[in-house]
């Protein structure tokens, strides 16, 4: 399964206020379902989501129970140099997962 | 005599109604009971919001399905090694408007399929590997990656000819009472549609956009496992995944939602 969804405008201006989208691929699981033996499915949700931009940390969340499956988040922040950014999220497994985009500041 | 008379124009009369119905049996279907400039996909009874979800490819879950599918298209499969792509190709081209046509007569089974019977049979003959579940992850990649390369292609499927005899059961199954609530489909897709059933709008009842991405169901789903649902809401005894009967309907809504665009994957409340 891909593990996300990621839209980042290839191509900005010095100084332009972008749109980032990402629509990750996760079960956010409650921690209030039972399976068909009556026994709590344990909590598997993001915890915390951050978006570094060329190291620097420009967007962070943390993620509490009540979160639908497959969270979509949109922010914006400005765009200051050539580079990548890069998506990283942790879950209740303690899984961390990351992907990357690449913009080109003209 | 007045006695013989009567008897004689009654016979004419049953004999006019037989050959009627018997013509009926393969000429062309009956008029659709909603027109066709009162056609309206599904897509129409949503919230702007869940609209907006499907306009934008980068927001649709759905896609999470269509990229894995995409993946399993090129992934060598079975003792064989083959892949979609071997023998199919580049999608974007070889499967465009496939799914438009689908429930579709398949000659080898010798009954009506659905794309996901299709591609099942593909996998178990070509390339002899193990069969995918219905409704597992995979089926639904694949199936939502195949016909996504129909979006926008109007949908028009075959109803006559072999494929009749399973138009007709469809068609019949759609207007039988169901379940404790005793309701057909009709009843609400028919003779209600665009009313109130609790927080939901009723549809016209349409397949164009699946599988569908449900909120509900926070996955990707089949149209089947939405007739089950509708089914387990009349308190019926669903039917399993892949019957006859499902498929049938399949294609009695297919034709219903002739000249709707396909919007695989569709996003539904």
């Amino acid at each position: 399964m891909a593990k996300a969804l990621i839209r980042v405008p290839p191509q900005a201006r010095r100084g332009e206020v972008i749109e980032i989208k990402i629509l990750i691929s996760h079960p956010m699981e409650s921690g209030q379902r039972r399976d068909e033996m009556g026994r709590v499915i344990p909590r598997d949700i993001i915890n915390r989501f951050v978006c570094l931009y060329n190291g620097e940390e420009v967007f962070g969340a943390e993620f509490f129970p009540a979160i639908a499956a497959n969270p979509f988040l949109a922010f914006f922040t400005v765009a200051t140099a050539s580079g990548e950014l890069v998506f990283r999220w942790t879950d209740d497994r303690g899984t961390t997962e990351s992907e990357a985009a690449s913009i080109t500041v003209v | 005599m007045p006695g013989a008379s009567g008897f004689s124009l009654g016979g004419a009369t049953l004999l006019t109604l037989f050959l009627a119905l018997s013509a009926a049996g393969q000429g062309p279907a009956p008029p659709a009971r909603i027109r066709a400039e009162d056609r309206r996909s599904g897509y129409h009874f949503q919230s702007p919001e869940t609209q907006a979800m499907q306009d934008d490819d980068a927001a649709n879950p759905g896609f999470l399905w269509v990229l894995e599918g995409e993946a399993l298209w090129r992934m060598a499969a079975g003792p064989a090694g083959a892949s979609c792509a071997g023998c199919h190709g580049d999608a974007a081209a070889s499967m465009k408007g496939v799914a438009a046509r689908y429930p579709a007569f398949d000659a080898a089974a010798g009954r009506v399929v659905n794309l996901e019977q299709r591609i099942t049979r593909c996998r178990a003959e070509r390339q002899q590997a193990p069969p995918l579940a219905y409704e597992s992850r995979e089926l639904l990649a694949l199936t939502a990656y195949v016909a996504s390369q129909s979006r926008r292609v109007p949908v028009q499927v075959a109803i006559d000819g072999p494929a009749r005899p399973f138009f007709e059961a469809g068609r019949d199954f759609f207007s039988t009472r169901l379940g404790q609530l005793n309701l057909a489909c009709r009843h609400c897709h028919e003779d209600h549609w665009g009313g109130q059933l609790r927080g939901d709008r009723l549809s016209q009842g349409y397949g164009n956009a699946y599988p569908i991405y449900r909120l509900e169901w926070q996955t990707l789903g089949s149209l089947q496992r939405r007739l089950r649902s509708c089914n387990i809401g009349v308190r019926a005894e669903p039917y399993p995944y892949g019957a006859q009967e499902y498929v049938n309907l399949e294609l009695y809504l297919a034709w219903r939602a002739q000249g709707l665009p396909v919007e695989t994957p569709g996003v539904r409340r």
